[in-house]
């Protein structure tokens, strides 16, 4: 246990609309030891990005932290004060975002960026702090006279490299990131992906990496966390999730995974839509959609179950 | 840079067709109010008199032929000489007034802008909370406040009631500094005259509050809407990620850039400026541009009219093209 780095437990996040509470995390518990990655999976709305941004505590409002525990390096982050959460945040637990055309300041140099980031949470003297970044910037693959650019002059994997350099800024134990290949094409994504691996062996920081494209995780986590309808249905690290999902949900997925061998075969999909969480189906959240539902499925919610070692699935069939 | 100075020069020229169609109506309307003899003399003035007068402003010519020699005039610069009492030449009176429009315009523009942003990142920031609210209403009723009466309560209020602040003109004729720029305030530091600097002040404060809260509203509703926008963008969000203390993200990261639309209008409020200076000077009898030009339109002194318009007219492009160089220096994603 000691060894942990984060341990989240009965996490629940809503949000506050006009129409109703929607549970976007609902009562998940997660843990990671340091230097792991956790490949979070999940299809849009079923609350990967909303947990990633709980951590951080930066669940836009009208979402709140509703209860639970996320308890990083023996700290509970959830009674922090803003401003011990802020030296938290960018320097030991800091966060790739997915869109990088839009995440950074359209009207500041990309150095500018990195050195901000530095002088935020070191004491440094600007000289330091700018060899410090032109040194970040290298290593990310991006020439030191770039420096003095503007975000508009790069491409968008050049700025998730930006992204990245910036995540990395202050050498952090945790970095979180959110769908951060989904708005770049298939070879900037390889790219992209395989400079975080190069960069996590460098720095053996721990790597949550919210996808909704199961494809991208092997090769690149440890463990797969998989995410329905604001509910964590199955834990299990990498290798077994990809021999032998347990959950109904995760087999679905596995097997919509488009194979090139195979092209004639017809493309598999999930039939339905994903529920709304307002107004979540009563009993296991996936049984409208599942092909092995049983009546029990559609009246009771499944218990968590650890099946084996350290390996957790939330289904009746266990 | 140097496609900037095309722009410049093509800005430039543009204008030249926009200013004259300006002045052409202006010129038309004018004649068509009345002839400022008749104004000058009052009724009774013998007809033999009034044709005398007539003949030596050159109103006796027909139209086209004043509206040619004007235009003639202008192409060299020369704005003629006003048609009343000593008949001095427009140039130089409205050099005369300008320095005290100028202070009122540069003291009110930059009392309404620091209030206006102010308050708008303040209610923005407590979005739908009572105090969003209250600013809100604020920012609609100054939008609508008609100046003369705002002015008259203030003076009624600081002024007559209180007796804090005087309630007309620039200084204390005892106390007026020696005129460099003409702007009192700075002439006062110049001349390092202490009292002559805090009677221009004094002087300067209800004017200024007057216009300055009459044009903040219009930036009090745009702060905020910008700012609400920009508080949810993404960059602001991975600002937030990375740990930047929060005064940091709000005026160096978001002020920022809602700033450019800010910007926009401040290019566009000027002639509101102008407008609400004039108002603005008749009420608190400040010897301005718009004090003058409102005592020479009730003589009908075409000359003068005519040249302030146009003076006013090529300011007011002359600041929205500082504004759209300013762009070029704020926003590095814009080149010309």
């Amino acid at each position: 246990m000691i060894s942990d780095l984060l341990r989240i437990e009965g996490l629940r996040v809503y949000y506050y609309t006009r129409d109703g509470v929607v549970m976007a995390v609902d009562n998940v518990d997660l843990f990671m030891k340091k230097g792991e990655t956790i490949g979070l999976v999940g299809e849009s709305g079923s609350g990967k990005s909303t947990l990633g941004r709980a951590i951080l505590r930066l669940v836009p409002p009208p979402g709140r932290i509703i209860s639970g525990k996320i308890v990083f390096d023996g700290l509970n982050l959830t009674e922090l004060s803003e401003e011990e959460m802020r030296k938290i945040r960018g320097k030991r637990i800091s966060m790739v975002f997915q869109d990088p055309m839009t995440s950074l300041d359209p009207l500041m140099k990309i150095g500018d960026h990195i050195v901000e980031t530095i002088m935020a949470h070191e004491t440094l003297t600007r000289e330091e702090a700018e060899e410090k970044a032109i040194k970040l910037l290298e290593q990310v693959g991006i020439r030191s006279e770039r420096f003095m650019d503007y975000p508009h002059q790069f491409s968008g994997g050049m700025r998730q490299r930006v992204g990245i350099a910036l995540a990395l800024a202050l050498n952090p134990d945790l970095v979180i990131a959110d769908e951060p290949t989904s708005s770049l094409d298939v070879i900037v994504q390889f790219q992209i992906l395989d400079l975080m691996k190069e960069l996590k062996n460098l720095y053996g920081m721990g790597m949550i990496l919210i996808t909704h494209d199961i494809s991208i995780i092997p090769g690149i986590a440890d463990k797969v966390a998989l995410m329905y309808a604001g509910q964590l249905v199955e834990f299990a690290d990498a290798k077994s999730f990809f021999n032998e999902p347990l959950h109904p949900y995760g087999k679905a997925l596995l097997e919509s995974i488009p194979n090139i061998q195979h092209s004639d075969q017809k493309l598999k999909y999930i039939p339905g839509n994903p529920p709304d969480l307002i107004n979540p189906p009563k009993g296991c959240r996936f049984s409208p959609r599942c092909p092995y539902a049983t009546e029990k499925c559609r009246e009771e919610e499944p218990p968590t179950i650890m099946v084996g070692h350290h390996r957790l699935v939330k289904c009746f069939q266990y | 840079m140097t496609s900037l100075r095309v722009y410049i020069i093509r800005r430039i020229l543009l204008s030249i067709p926009m200013l004259l169609i300006l002045l052409s109506v202006v010129f038309v309307v004018l004649r068509v109010a009345g002839d400022p003899v008749s104004a000058m003399l009052g009724g009774h003035a013998p007809i033999s008199e009034i044709e005398r007068i007539r003949k030596q402003l050159g109103l006796d010519k027909p139209l086209y032929i004043q509206y040619l020699n004007y235009l003639m005039n202008l192409a060299h610069f020369d704005l003629g000489r006003s048609m009343i009492w000593g008949q001095r030449p427009v140039l130089d009176e409205i050099l005369e007034h300008f320095p005290a429009t100028l202070e009122l315009s540069i003291s009110a523009f930059t009392f309404s802008i620091l209030l206006g942003v102010f308050t708008g990142v303040f209610s923005a920031r407590r979005r739908n909370k009572p105090a969003d609210h209250a600013i809100r209403l604020y920012g609609i009723i100054t939008y609508s406040i008609f100046i003369p009466w705002f002015g008259l309560v203030l003076q009624l209020i600081f002024g007559v009631y209180l007796g804090w602040l005087p309630i007309s003109g620039r200084s204390d004729p005892r106390m007026a500094p020696e005129i460099i720029t003409g702007l009192y305030v700075l002439d006062s530091i110049l001349t390092m005259n202490l009292p002559g600097l805090i009677d221009s002040i004094r002087h300067l404060i209800l004017p200024t509050v007057t216009l300055g809260i009459y044009l903040s509203g219009i930036y009090t509703r745009l702060t905020r809407t910008h700012m609400i926008d920009i508080l949810q963008s993404d960059f602001i969000r991975a600002a937030r990620a990375r740990g930047l203390p929060e005064r940091t993200i709000i005026y160096k990261h978001a002020l920022k850039n809602a700033f450019i639309p800010i910007l926009t209008m401040m290019g566009l409020q000027f002639a509101l400026l102008l407008a609400g200076a004039v108002l603005t000077e008749t009420t608190f009898s400040w010897p301005g541009m718009g004090y003058f030009l409102y005592e020479r339109i009730s003589y009908r002194d075409f000359t003068t009219i005519q040249g302030t318009i146009v003076f006013i007219a090529t300011l007011i492009v002359l600041i929205s093209l500082i504004v759209d160089i300013i762009y070029v220096y704020i926003d590095p994603r814009i080149r010309y």
